[in-house]
């Protein structure tokens, strides 16, 4: 392991910024935000950030290709931008596991390149969470928020940051930053593991189950009674969706530009009304199929489908920012409800 | 720092589902926190006694979910409104959104609504528990300890400034009516109307520039109850997810601003809602200021049946060009 | 299997020939700008089309895998990419990319065995890549029956092919049936689900249904009573699409996404999809 004074971080981040984009968590006036490092900002000491890195990898909104069109002809215009080294700082055990998550749907055959290069250039430098949330339940997937995953796992103790390279490309920045770590800090990541696992035990939602759910549940939940209390107050906008570290649906525009045709990838939800309409029919009619979609995407039919691995990382977000404050959590605690007799 | 109590509205809800007054009941139902309180339709009177919930957290205004619960009921629906949510109703109604007759509104009074992000950003992550005083709340924290926090600390934004505390509409009243309030809430409009085109512009631009096209705002609405939203129809060429230059989202914001004005009540969820906390609110009392201005006070919501003075001509009404000059300033 | 490196950018396609088939179907013959077929397919496979500004959408390829040297699309109007397809001319261009989905299982299943098609409407161009498949390898199958119906005579798709093509195969019989009497009809008369049972088929063959909902509903109704067990009958499913590859979320219906998973789905398999289609 590798360790820094906690005053000499900057110098850190200074230095890691030299040879590739560097995003680091700030405090912005709604929330933390992960921002791109220039001398001056000062780190956030926020658990999470508002977004989560997902946006790193699988934009909001994406040039896919250019048209330009003259009478019958078309030309195609690859324009791919996505080639650039980054690296993120601080990104949380929830939100790098929900890295892994993606990259079982965009790396899976056919891949998807955007995605795929992105992940190619970055690094994930991860950050345990010295304090968790109430709002937090990723022991609820099986994370360990003392011991994230990331090419670079960090801890911050009391006057110091500790280093350790995971994976190969972390390794390899790691030891670009010799000059400004030395060796050492096991003893601090230790005691930074132990105090988290000691909060980790007090949080209000640790006893949350998913074991209920996952592989080949459709039948057990899909027509439960449940759903129609706990969509009632759904109102069908995608800030769940948005603030989610696993949400991947997208839906593909064109829009015609005075240069040409411009087709963009931008993210989509399966709450919003128009999703699976088509000029046939809607096959998900109202809110309520709309609204079991995404959770039994999540809790049975992602982990069919990925060796019961959830699509979920308990991460909080959807429990904050939901405006009818609807979630997963009440929704994997009403619909387990009914067995527990 | 609310004065009524959730048991004191069990109790009515109680007495007029077994007296057959009402067949459910629009409440709050409690979540996992505090804070985290859910609109919820109750037909079960254990559910009611175990899950209804009121409380400093109650600030989702109930009146829009009214349209589709009215939809299907054979009985009465019992709502318990907050003031600021009559006003809400009433504009429903002169829409003829649903069927009055449907609906049994019990008035109950508001001391403001607390806003959950006010009480992080004070006491930070890790909250335990809430509990209401008579002028704030005290809050159990994981990392910081136990916490007292003032009222006027952690209001949500619209409660600051509470432009009345008189039900507009109700069949019954818990406890006294108040009254209109004098307030400060154009107060902001007028900062930002004070500032150089070019400011307004940048504050805007940067306010925007956050939006996620999670459309939270709109759908909470009380006053954007299209049946289908231009915005979501495919064939309208206008349902833009992807933002492909920072013109969308003002688009957006601007058009939804236009399409309630004057009917617009200031409820205030759209800022509530919002989860990049842009003050959507602004936009909309932009107007009612410029209407209150140009063609007299007014009020949507506090009469059924009033006609917006947008939709409403008379021999007074400003002469466009003044209208243009006066805003041009 | 895909073969396209990047799997959502899209080649040219130049469209040679434009065929109308009835009042709303036009059949599209697309190439590549060197004059080749864009790419090898399965029978039932489909590729994405677009016309860039317009939009994109997935669209069944209704040549045979067998027909080298062209990829064929009949294509019904019912939205903007169709209506805009609907106006161009040959020489127009449009973007192809593909081919996506399972296809039938020409090869693994059907082999050997006695064909039921059973199609309604637009429902048939799905259903013409197979049967031509089929023609082509007369060898490898049974007896092929094709039931087709559709509004009136005029709504039959690929009605010459029919008459100077399959009708005049040997082990082939077509039955043609439109909806209501017709001046100059002497076919059949009567809605599919009905002309299925009158045909009182054996129950040793592999049906393959597809058409409107309501058809596909009465016909599996009629097909299960008069003994056909439901893995012996296959259907092709249609749910919006964006991506075409299985991961843009737009048409997965339990475990399962159509676009990459089906649009061909045996009844049981389908059976056991949540009911949301």
């Amino acid at each position: 392991m590798r360790k820094c004074k906690v005053e000499n971080i900057y110098t850190l981040l200074g230095e890691i910024s030299k040879n590739a984009k560097l995003y680091i968590p700030v405090d912005q006036v709604n929330g933390a935000k992960f921002t791109e490092y220039a001398e001056g900002l000062t780190l956030s000491n926020a658990l999470k950030t508002e977004r989560s890195i997902k946006d790193f990898f699988f934009p909001q909104t994406e040039n896919l290709v250019d048209f330009k069109v003259s009478g019958k002809i078309i030309e195609i215009i690859d324009n791919r931008s996505e080639m650039e080294d980054f690296v993120i700082f601080g990104a949380r055990a929830c939100d790098v596991r929900s890295m892994e998550i993606l990259d079982r749907v965009f790396l899976s055959e056919p891949v998807d390149t955007y995605y795929a290069n992105r992940r190619a250039h970055g690094i994930i430098i991860s950050m345990a969470c010295n304090r968790p949330a109430e709002t937090c339940f990723c022991s609820t997937f099986g994370i360990d928020a003392s011991k994230p995953a990331g090419d670079i796992v960090c801890y911050k103790g009391e006057n110091e940051y500790v280093f350790e390279g995971v994976t190969e490309k972390g390794k390899n920045l790691l030891e670009k930053l010799n000059a400004v770590t030395e060796n050492g800090g096991e003893d601090t990541a230790k005691i930074v593991q132990t105090e988290i696992k000691t909060i980790l035990d007090k949080l209000p939602l640790k006893d949350v189950k998913a074991d209920k759910f996952g592989k080949d549940k459709t039948d057990k939940f899909f027509n439960a009674p449940e759903w129609k209390t706990l969509s009632e107050a759904c109102l069908g906008c995608g800030t769940c969706t948005f603030v989610c570290p696993t949400c991947q649906c997208y839906d593909i525009k064109d829009f015609n530009t005075n240069s040409g045709v411009k087709r963009f990838r931008c993210w989509d939800s399966c709450m919003y009304s128009d999703f699976t309409r088509m000029s046939a029919g809607q096959p998900r009619p109202t809110q309520l199929e709309r609204f079991r979609q995404r959770f039994m995407h999540k809790l049975v039919y992602y982990p069919t489908n990925n060796d019961g691995i959830f699509g979920c990382v308990g991460c909080g977000r959807c429990l904050s920012r939901c405006p009818i404050s609807m979630n997963i959590v009440k929704v994997m605690k009403k619909l387990g409800e009914g067995d527990n007799e | 720092m609310q004065k009524i109590t959730r048991e004191i509205l069990i109790d009515k809800a109680a007495f007029l589902l077994s007296t057959g007054v009402v067949g459910s009941v629009f409440g709050w139902r409690a979540g996992e926190f505090d804070y985290d309180v859910t609109p919820a339709l109750f037909t079960d009177k254990t559910d009611l006694k175990n899950n209804f919930v009121f409380g400093d957290f109650c600030g989702a205004n109930v009146s829009k979910y009214l349209i589709k619960a009215t939809k299907n009921a054979e009985e009465k629906i019992l709502v318990f409104l907050k003031p600021c949510d009559t006003y809400s109703f009433n504009q429903l109604l002169t829409e003829h959104r649903f069927n009055r007759e449907k609906v049994y509104v019990v008035g109950i009074p508001c001391e403001g609504m607390a806003d959950v992000r006010k009480i992080k950003e004070k006491a930070g992550e890790g909250i335990l528990k809430i509990s209401s005083t008579e002028d704030g709340v005290i809050v159990d924290t994981l990392y910081n300890g136990t916490i007292s926090l003032k009222k006027e600390d952690i209001l949500l934004e619209r409660c600051k400034n509470c432009k009345s505390k008189k039900h507009v509409a109700y069949d019954e009243l818990i406890g006294e009516d108040g009254t209109v309030l004098e307030n400060d809430r154009f107060d902001e409009v007028a900062a930002l109307e004070a500032m150089s085109p070019e400011e307004r512009f940048n504050f805007w631009q940067n306010e925007l520039s956050r939006c996620i096209r999670c459309n939270a705002c709109r759908d909470v609405c009380p006053a954007c109850t299209c049946e289908k939203c231009v915005f979501d129809n495919p064939e309208s060429g206008v349902e833009n997810k992807a933002a492909y230059n920072s013109f969308e989202e003002k688009m957006f914001h601007i058009i939804r601003a236009f399409h309630v004005a004057g009917r617009c009540t200031d409820c205030g969820e759209c800022s509530r809602v919002c989860p990049q906390h842009i003050p959507l609110h602004l936009l909309n009392r932009k107007f009612i200021k410029d209407i209150n201005q140009f063609y007299g006070e007014y009020q949507a919501g506090e009469e059924v049946g009033s006609r917006a003075p947008l939709v409403n001509y008379t021999k007074e009404d400003i002469e466009p060009n003044d209208a243009v000059n006066k805003g041009d300033k | 299997m895909n073969n396209v490196k990047e799997p959502l950018i899209p080649s040219i396609g130049v469209i040679t020939d434009v065929r109308i088939d009835t009042p709303d179907v036009k059949t599209f013959r697309v190439v590549t700008p060197e004059g080749k077929k864009a790419f090898l397919h399965k029978p039932g496979q489909c590729a994405m089309l677009s016309i860039p500004g317009v939009g994109e959408a997935m669209f069944s390829i209704t040549s045979s895998p067998t027909n080298t040297e062209f990829m064929e699309f009949s294509i019904k109007k019912c939205g903007c990419v169709t209506e805009w397809l609907h106006q161009a001319e040959v020489g127009q261009q449009v973007t192809i990319r593909g081919p996506y989905g399972n296809g039938f299982p020409v090869e693994e299943k059907f082999k050997g065995k006695d064909l039921l098609f059973i199609a309604g409407g637009i429902g048939l161009a799905p259903l013409r890549s197979v049967i031509n498949y089929v023609r082509a390898n007369r060898a490898d199958y049974g007896k092929v029956d094709i039931v087709y119906g559709s509004r009136s005579k005029d709504d039959l798709v690929d009605y010459n092919e029919i008459i100077s093509e399959w009708m005049t195969d040997d082990g082939i019989n077509v039955h043609l049936t439109i909806d209501r009497e017709q001046e100059g009809w002497t076919g059949h008369v009567g809605f599919v689900p009905a002309y299925v049972k009158e045909l009182n088929f054996t129950t040793d063959k592999t049906a393959i249904l597809c058409g409107p909902p309501i058809m596909i509903k009465f016909t599996l109704q009629g097909l299960l009573e008069m003994g056909f067990e439901k893995t012996q009958i296959y259907t092709t499913m249609e749910l919006r699409m964006k991506c075409g590859i299985g991961k843009c979320g737009r048409c997965n219906i339990g475990d399962k996404y159509v676009c990459k998973d089906g649009p061909v789905f045996r009844m049981d398999e389908l059976e056991e999809l949540p009911d949301e289609y």
